[in-house]
């Protein structure tokens, strides 16, 4: 039956090209639009560590004395490894990044200018971070303030030619640094790790060096883009001892009863931190302990703009489907007459139903058609636009297969009031006026 | 003109006709609403940065570490200034537009008690009010002995400028000359007053809460190189600034460079993209309204030929057919734009609470109205005519 239907609706269709072009334009518009602006949202709003995500957390305290309702985001150097000293979580790590002045084993060449992620050694398990040679630093390199570094493999080919470089060396400003570990190309987006003063969809790092070292070495400047004071502070180099917000700390809690004692622990921490002087308040400490997938949406990862434009384009396909409801209505009526003999030979009303909607998903196939060609104009555009997202912007399957979900779906409900209203013509009267 | 028997018509038709009446409301209410963001972002974009931007061109370099940055970085500046072309070359601590500030809240008293409104902290090496094009309102610019050393970023010079937004907002009905804020335990007085200077990034009424400050570079002032020079030749003075700059220091970063229209269009590259994508969708949005209802207008045409040609035998002119399509057309036109002003109000009441939006102006009702009324009439004007071409005699042929 649906395959006469088809034939049905395919030369109803070819009967009215003007009609029908019209129909396909609105919705191929809307869906163009539509799938354009959620494959940007999509993207900018996915999970960039699956299956971990939920066991990693952010926390935060309260430790300046500006009065505010909010703790804060950025940490203080004697909070971050306070912290870190006391371990209660299964893995954590401290996290700042600035770029620094490396250079290459090559005598005489131009230093480069690098992201460089001063980290301790829970970093690599805590957020998967794939290996192609070596490892990363021990606890031990930690405390010994040891002169290591990891790379990144882009860093690694453009230095060494792709090969193991580990034992070999590089120079961080002043300074050697021995390579321990070489990574396999590791970019997530967001850079999820380091938003505090950063764009989240920045390129990767390309060296990684233990905190602990790049606070002995602290004119290398790694201290983050957001030095945030709440005070004047004093020195601007060793910031240890400044009144200042600059380091990120991020904690894996692998069972939801850790999360809770966590959450116990940040208040403990602050009470223990009033009753030495350090954070003031009244009442309660504030905290926070926002999983990852939190943590994107509390920093706004995903830019209000792009919230707009898809409130936009859903906005715009609302109109196209308006649109594509009239004029299937137009043409549905017009074939009363038509309706009229399939009825009074016998077609049941369910059956003048599915053939109206049938015509109308085959409007639906070809404005998906149509929408596909436009949102691979649209994420185009997207692409040359100066937004720090923009080489991202591609269609991936899943939103292949909802382009077409969407744009038949689309035209299903446009179909469904013009079909019903089809399918209530009396057989009778039609053929009567005939 | 009988609105009476239209209305009866209509009435005969309330699904489709109510369908192009949501379709125009929808439209309307987007219009209006999309109209008002570009013209938001537009007007953002006209922002007067205080500076001669035509004339400017920087260079972010990764600074001087050091006893020898003031040195160093001296004689980098005139090396810089020997370049043909360049009038002026300085060193400063951000520029405007560059999403790069550095920030403070001042005391307004020595104990500290009274805290002012958070503000830029602008710094900058000998000259550098002149160099950027900043015009002074009241007072007088920097001296020499001003620009003395900083410690970790406060000037030592006790001197400063502010922009008439800063003392409007401090000192508002008196003269900010002489008057005093303390960053710090450290006490400025103002010596002179600038028209406009705004801050590494726009932050809506305190855009242009800046205090500008004298230094001479050092290891702090280092990193951010600005020349002044003739606008046809930034893009050569830029190259060569760069080559030179690294020709004297092998060891030196150049982080980013470019000129200050390239710096401005940066900031608003993001507001010119959703610019240009409201427009796109607003254009598109017409065209889909306009052929949907001049879509519904010919089979509406096609279904009354037969009625047209009884009106027309009976004395109608086609002027009369003409009419009757376009009232037609004007009355459903209307009755979606009051509809779409409610909507268009609601749909700006929801922006205004999660885009800090402000309220959509009166002025955009009557001519968001006047532009669909317009957009019907042109899209039924096709139809119509074709109706008015009925002939007569269609009424005496029996289907």
């Amino acid at each position: 039956m649906f395959g006469y239907y088809l034939d049905l609706a395919w030369r109803s269709l070819k009967r009215t090209p003007i009609l029908t072009s019209l129909m396909v334009l609105a919705i191929g518009l809307g869906i163009g639009a539509c799938i354009t602006t959620l494959t940007v949202l999509h993207l900018l709003s996915g999970d960039p560590i699956p299956g971990k995500s939920a066991q990693l957390f952010y926390p935060q305290v309260m430790p300046d004395t500006r009065s505010k309702t909010e703790p804060e985001i950025g940490f203080t150097y004697t909070d971050a490894t306070n912290l870190l000293r006391e371990h209660r979580a299964d893995r954590q790590a401290i996290v700042v990044s600035n770029n620094i002045k490396v250079f290459g084993p090559q005598a005489g060449a131009r230093p480069m200018s690098l992201s460089t992620v001063a980290t301790t050694t829970d970093f690599f398990p805590m957020f998967d971070v794939p290996f192609r040679y070596g490892a990363g630093w021990t606890p031990t390199e930690d405390g010994n303030r040891a002169r290591v570094a990891v790379i990144s493999q882009e860093l690694n080919d453009k230095l060494f030619g792709g090969g193991n470089s580990i034992g070999r060396n590089i120079r961080l400003d002043k300074w050697d640094f021995r390579i321990v570990g070489v990574l396999q190309h590791w970019q997530p987006q967001p850079r999820y790790y380091d938003l505090y003063g950063h764009g989240a969809f920045a390129s990767g790092d390309s060296v990684f060096i233990p905190f602990s070292t790049s606070r002995d070495l602290a004119d290398l400047g790694i201290e983050g883009n957001a030095l945030d004071c709440w005070e004047q502070l004093t020195d601007q180099v060793h910031l240890e001892n400044q009144p200042c917000l600059w380091l990120q700390y991020w904690v894996e809690l692998d069972t939801p009863a850790k999360v809770s004692a966590y959450r116990d622990y940040l208040v403990s921490y602050s009470e223990q931190q009033k009753a030495l002087g350090r954070f003031q308040f009244n009442g309660k400490p504030l905290t926070g302990l926002h999983d990852l997938m939190d943590w994107l949406g509390y920093l706004q990862v995903v830019p209000s703009d792009v919230r707009l434009q898809t409130w936009v384009a859903f906005g715009f396909l609302l109109v196209c489907l308006i649109n594509t409801v009239g004029l299937l209505l137009a043409k549905f009526l017009r074939r009363s007459g038509e309706i009229g003999v399939r009825r009074a030979l016998g077609a049941s009303r369910r059956a003048v139903f599915a053939q109206m909607l049938t015509e109308a998903a085959l409007v639906g196939v070809a404005g998906g058609m149509l929408g596909l060609l436009l949102a691979l104009t649209g994420l185009w555009a997207v692409r040359r636009s100066p937004t720090d997202y923009a080489a991202l912007a591609h269609l991936d399957l899943r939103m292949f297969l909802v382009t077409f979900a969407l744009s038949i779906a689309a035209s299903l409900v446009a179909g469904l009031l013009p079909a019903w209203r089809a399918c209530q013509i009396p057989p009778a009267l039609q053929l009567k006026s005939h | 003109m009988e609105l009476l028997p239209i209305l009866s018509s209509l009435r005969r038709h309330k699904l489709a006709a109510g369908l192009l009446m949501l379709e125009i409301a929808v439209a309307c209410a987007i219009l209006c609403n999309a109209v008002f963001m570009i013209r938001q972002r537009l007007s953002e974009m006209q922002v007067h940065t205080g500076l001669a931007e035509s004339e400017l061109v920087w260079l972010k370099t990764d600074g001087v570490s050091g006893a020898d940055a003031t040195p160093v970085t001296e004689s980098n500046l005139a090396a810089l200034r020997g370049i043909p072309g360049v009038k002026s070359a300085v060193v400063v601590a951000s520029l405007p537009l560059s999403n790069d500030d550095m920030n403070f809240n001042p005391s307004m008293d020595a104990d500290g008690k009274h805290r002012g409104p958070n503000m830029e902290l602008m710094v900058g090496s000998p000259g550098y009010l002149h160099a950027l094009g900043i015009k002074l309102v009241e007072g007088h610019d920097f001296s020499a002995d001003d620009y003395a050393g900083v410690d970790t970023w406060l000037p030592h010079s006790p001197s400063m400028i502010v922009t008439r937004a800063v003392a409007e907002r401090l000192w508002p009905g008196q003269s900010a000359l002489g008057q005093a804020f303390w960053i710090g335990t450290k006490r400025y007085q103002v010596i002179g007053v600038v028209d406009h200077m705004v801050r590494g990034e726009l932050r809506g009424n305190a855009s242009e809460y800046t205090a500008l400050f004298a230094a001479r570079p050092s290891a702090e002032l280092s990193s951010l190189y600005v020349l002044r020079a003739d606008p046809s030749a930034l893009d050569r003075v830029l190259r060569d600034a760069a080559a030179k700059l690294a020709a004297l220091n092998p060891q030196m970063l150049i982080n980013d460079k470019g000129t200050y229209p390239g710096l401005r269009g940066n900031y608003f590259a993001s507001d010119r993209a959703m610019a240009w994508l409201l427009a796109t969708v607003c254009t598109a949005l017409l065209i889909v309204t306009a052929l949907g209802i001049g879509g519904l207008a010919s089979f509406w045409v096609a279904q009354r030929r037969r009625q047209i040609g009884i009106r027309r035998a009976i004395g109608a002119t086609r002027g009369d057919i003409l009419r009757y399509f376009q009232t037609e057309n004007f009355l459903i036109v209307s009755g979606g734009i009051g509809l779409g002003m409610v909507l268009a109000y609601t749909i700006n009441l929801a922006l205004m609470s999660h885009y800090e939006l402000p309220r959509l102006p009166l002025a955009y009702f009557p001519v968001g109205a006047l532009a669909l009324w317009l957009l019907g009439q042109l899209a039924v004007l096709g139809p119509a005519l074709r109706a008015s071409h009925v002939p007569p005699v269609v009424a005496t042929r029996s289907v």
